[in-house]
């Protein structure tokens, strides 16, 4: 946990005197009339989510699901959000080309599906956590939260870490959270 | 010779199709670069005038602006619930009644939502309202002379967000509490007692057909929840009314997690015809209330605060039929008709999508008694069974939802900040725009009403950032108007705004323009201080009141030497504008006043107190523009010691001191 979040901090340090995460993302975007938020130039205030999860080593891949599923700009607005972030290992633990398969974009509603069950609409703090709490996500479905002896698990998943951004709190965790299976 | 002239004329014309040619090649405005024509589409002339007034909440700076659409020009900032030093209002003693409340004066709110009165579900041209949102209280603008003729105050409510929605002949405006307060006689209550002891309130506020003046007809007692938006039936749902309502938790602390636990909220629909014929019936109890009545008397412009005493409500846990509670996802904010009266969008802000109710299925929901159960005595209607059809996966964060003349309806989405065109009876999502930033209200002319006038849609966004150069911490408002002719929407003008814009609404010119009051007759002036001329100027000590009845004309002030004046004295200078001239107001100000100026229009009395602490001579002056001799247009008062025994004494143009040659 605290080696996590040490390297979080290294991460935003780092991140605070770089360039902007989604400018290459954008760049396409640039005829039209203005890109999103996330083009906003800033390198004063403290990051955003998205700009936690660009500036950490170990969610590349989270990044990359990201901006497949156009989220980096919605992310990028006022929120609040709380982000389950799985890590890169995280994401490795799945079957063997899942995620290539999800960045295609045919499968972009699914990958969107998945992604909006790792974020609530509201900054939920560790202290506000309670055992057993259940967060409706963004895709309309549930997650169970619990907390046992200050450890806190999101569906069963550990969060490893927790940063709070400009506007949310990511919660780094070590599994992905798949949706129930619609009936 | 002759040909010698055809040559010369024709090479003019060739020069002259050039220049214009190559003018017409030229890039019209910066903003064209981003997209084609844009620029001409929101450009309005030198000279010419916009399409639309826009009329705009000011949100925390408790105003009303009226800017011309597509130009997004600013023409005017009417003060409504907060004091306007720049023209006196909440300031001159005439204007500050007009802010009385039960909790005294009140010189500042939160003006949030506008609803423009209608008749038949359309326009008509006559009154703007608007909401205090902190300390509750609805206003009347008059739309002839944009000014705020009226201001209610709204007893029993917490914070008067669910307002001020109007009915299809503006017959009430409502006014639905965001934060429900225990009321009547013992309020001194623990805040954790919350359930047992806290009550909404939604107040039905008729309207004067003829000369539109406000009262509140009655109040619903409703179970303590949050009310946030509201929106009127039309057409056949009229006689019913549609509030959005959230913290059905009843949480009492950090709302923020606590009331958004369950997974629906509700929409409450209310049967106002019915809540009429129990009124008729006899059923209304009357109940003691405190709250403050202001309205402002053209012919003395002056206001006049009453406070009342009693207002008549009705129990819907008792009186069955007036109330009923439908499902909606997460949280709802907007709550919208649509122009057919038949669709009512729901706007879970926290959901992904956007559940659309039709009128018919609740009416049969309710006459097959589909409940899934009760809450707090009224009956809940099954999500399913008032359900026309959800759109799904529109966005996040639905909040506000206007409609266009074709059928189409165009939410707000906060979270990822766009704008989403669907079609209404299919739910098919049609096209969709990014807004720079976080939109909050949209606006489409005419949107709320039977008969849309469509042609655009005004973005209200809750964050700038980097949209304009920046001005430090703090940033004018952005908004931006898209054209919605076509099927895309297309982004033509950005446009800063000042205050923090909540809803807005606009309305064609043709119905303002023509009734735009120029100029207020001196005749038919009956304040108490006018001076219908400059012979009738006086200075009249009452005790220790000094009231200076002074005239402005171009250009000199009428008297402009005033002496006699002792310290411990109050001055009040009634100013009469003797112009009658359209565009010549005439403002003034003393040295040391502890208030504002005054700004007076052509035929009105304006009346600014001044009480001086220091003894000697003080200038006053004309701080409006209006001639060329504007700047010579002022005058001397002179203050004494307490016990001193120089005269009162007053005059313009007399010339006392013949010896040192001063002044001839």
């Amino acid at each position: 946990m605290k080696h996590y979040k040490f390297i979080f901090l290294i991460a935003l340090f780092a991140f605070s005197c770089g360039q902007q995460p989604a400018s290459t993302e954008n760049a396409a975007a640039t005829e039209a009339p203005g890109a999103g938020q996330s083009a906003v130039k800033d390198d004063t205030s403290e990051p955003d989510v998205v700009r936690v999860a660009v500036g950490s080593p170990d969610h590349t891949t989270l990044v990359a699901a990201l901006k497949a599923a156009e989220y980096v700009d919605a992310l990028s607005n006022a929120g609040p959000f709380t982000v389950f972030a799985p890590t890169d290992a995280a994401f490795a633990k799945l079957p063997a080309g899942t995620v290539e398969n999800l960045v295609k974009p045919e499968n972009k509603a699914t990958l969107q599906n998945i992604l909006e069950y790792h974020v609530y609409v509201g900054a939920i703090r560790e202290d506000y956590v309670q055992d057993g709490m259940k967060l409706n996500q963004v895709n309309l479905d549930n997650v169970t939260l619990n907390k046992k002896d200050g450890k806190i698990t999101v569906n069963g998943a550990n969060v490893l870490g927790v940063v709070k951004a400009s506007n949310g709190i990511v919660y780094v965790i070590d599994a992905v959270l798949l949706p129930p299976d619609k009936k | 010779m002759k040909t010698h002239t055809i040559h010369r004329v024709l090479s003019v014309l060739v020069v002259l199709t050039t220049v214009v040619l190559w003018q017409g090649c030229k890039p019209k405005a910066p903003g064209s670069v981003t997209t084609g024509d844009a620029a001409s589409l929101a450009y309005v002339p030198p000279g010419k005038y916009d399409e639309f007034y826009n009329v705009v909440s000011g949100g925390f700076n408790g105003q009303m602006s009226i800017y011309g659409l597509p130009s997004g020009r600013l023409f005017r900032i009417i003060p409504v619930f907060s004091q306007f030093p720049e023209n006196g209002w909440g300031y001159s003693e005439e204007t500050k009644p007009m802010l009385n409340t039960s909790h005294g004066f009140v010189p500042w709110d939160d003006l949030h939502h506008i609803s423009l009165s209608v008749t038949k579900g359309e326009h008509d041209g006559r009154w703007a309202f608007g909401n205090a949102n902190n300390t509750p209280r609805v206003a009347r603008i008059d739309m002839k002379t944009f000014k705020t003729v009226e201001i209610l105050e709204l007893p029993n409510s917490g914070g008067n967000h669910s307002s001020p929605f109007i009915t299809e002949n503006s017959e009430y405006i409502v006014a639905g509490t965001r934060f429900s307060v225990p009321v009547g006689e013992n309020t001194d209550v623990p805040i954790s007692t919350f359930k047992e002891n806290f009550k909404g309130y939604i107040s039905f506020i008729s309207i004067d057909p003829s000369h539109g003046e406000m009262k509140i007809a009655f109040q619903l007692k409703t179970p303590g929840i949050s009310f946030d938006l509201a929106r009127a039936g039309k057409g056949p749902s009229h006689g019913w009314f549609f509030f959005s309502t959230y913290n059905t938790e009843q949480a009492y602390t950090l709302l923020e997690v606590n009331a958004s636990q369950k997974d629906k909220d509700f929409i409450m629909a209310v049967n106002w015809k019915k809540a009429e014929e129990y009124i008729k019936a006899g059923k209304g109890t009357k109940s003691k209330a405190k709250y403050a009545h202001n309205v402002w008397d053209e012919s003395t412009h002056t206001g006049v605060s009453t406070i009342m005493d009693e207002v008549l409500q009705l129990d819907p846990a008792e009186l069955k039929d007036i109330i009923y509670f439908i499902p909606c996802p997460k949280s709802p904010h907007g709550c919208d008709t649509d122009p057919t009266g038949e669709y009512i969008v729901g706007s879970g802000k926290l959901a992904a999508l956007i559940p659309v109710f039709s009128f018919t299925k609740i009416q049969a929901a309710i006459a097959n008694k589909d409940f899934e159960g009760e809450f707090a005595g009224i009956p809940v209607i099954k999500y399913e069974a008032a359900l026309h059809g959800e759109v799904k996966k529109p966005g996040l964060g639905p909040l506000h939802t206007e409609f266009d003349n074709k059928g189409n309806a165009y939410t707000s989405f906060f979270v990822s900040s766009e704008i989403v065109k669907w079609n209404v009876k299919t739910l098919e999502i049609l096209d969709r725009v990014p807004t720079y930033y976080s939109i909050g209200h949209l606006s489409v002319p005419g949107g709320p009403t039977t008969k849309p006038h469509g042609k655009y849609v005004v973005a209200y966004n809750k964050i700038t950032k980097d949209r304009y150069l920046p001005t430090g911490p703090e940033l004018t408002q952005s908004a931006q108007l898209y054209d919605i002719s076509g099927d895309k929407m297309k982004l033509i003008l950005d446009f800063p705004t000042t205050g923090e814009p909540h809803y807005a609404e606009s309305i064609p010119a043709e119905m303002i323009m023509p009734n735009s009051v120029k100029i207020y007759k001196i005749e038919d002036n009956n304040h108490p201080y006018v001076s219908k001329g400059e012979g009738m100027t006086k200075v009249e000590r009452k005790g220790k009141e000094v009231h200076v009845s002074m005239t402005a004309i171009r250009s000199h002030l009428t008297p402009d030497n005033i002496e006699g004046v002792k310290l411990g004295d109050e001055v009040f200078f009634h100013v009469t504008n003797l112009e009658q001239d359209w565009d010549v107001p005439h403002g003034f100000a003393v040295k040391g006043a502890n208030n504002a100026e005054i700004l007076v229009m052509p035929g009105e009395t304006s009346t600014l107190r001044w009480k001086p602490l220091s003894t000697g001579i003080f200038p006053f002056y004309c701080t409006d523009f209006c001639s060329a001799l504007h700047q010579e247009m002022q005058g001397y008062i002179r203050v004494s010691p307490a016990g001193s025994n120089v005269p009162l004494k007053f005059s313009t143009g007399k010339i006392e001191d013949q010896a040192s040659g001063a002044g001839q």
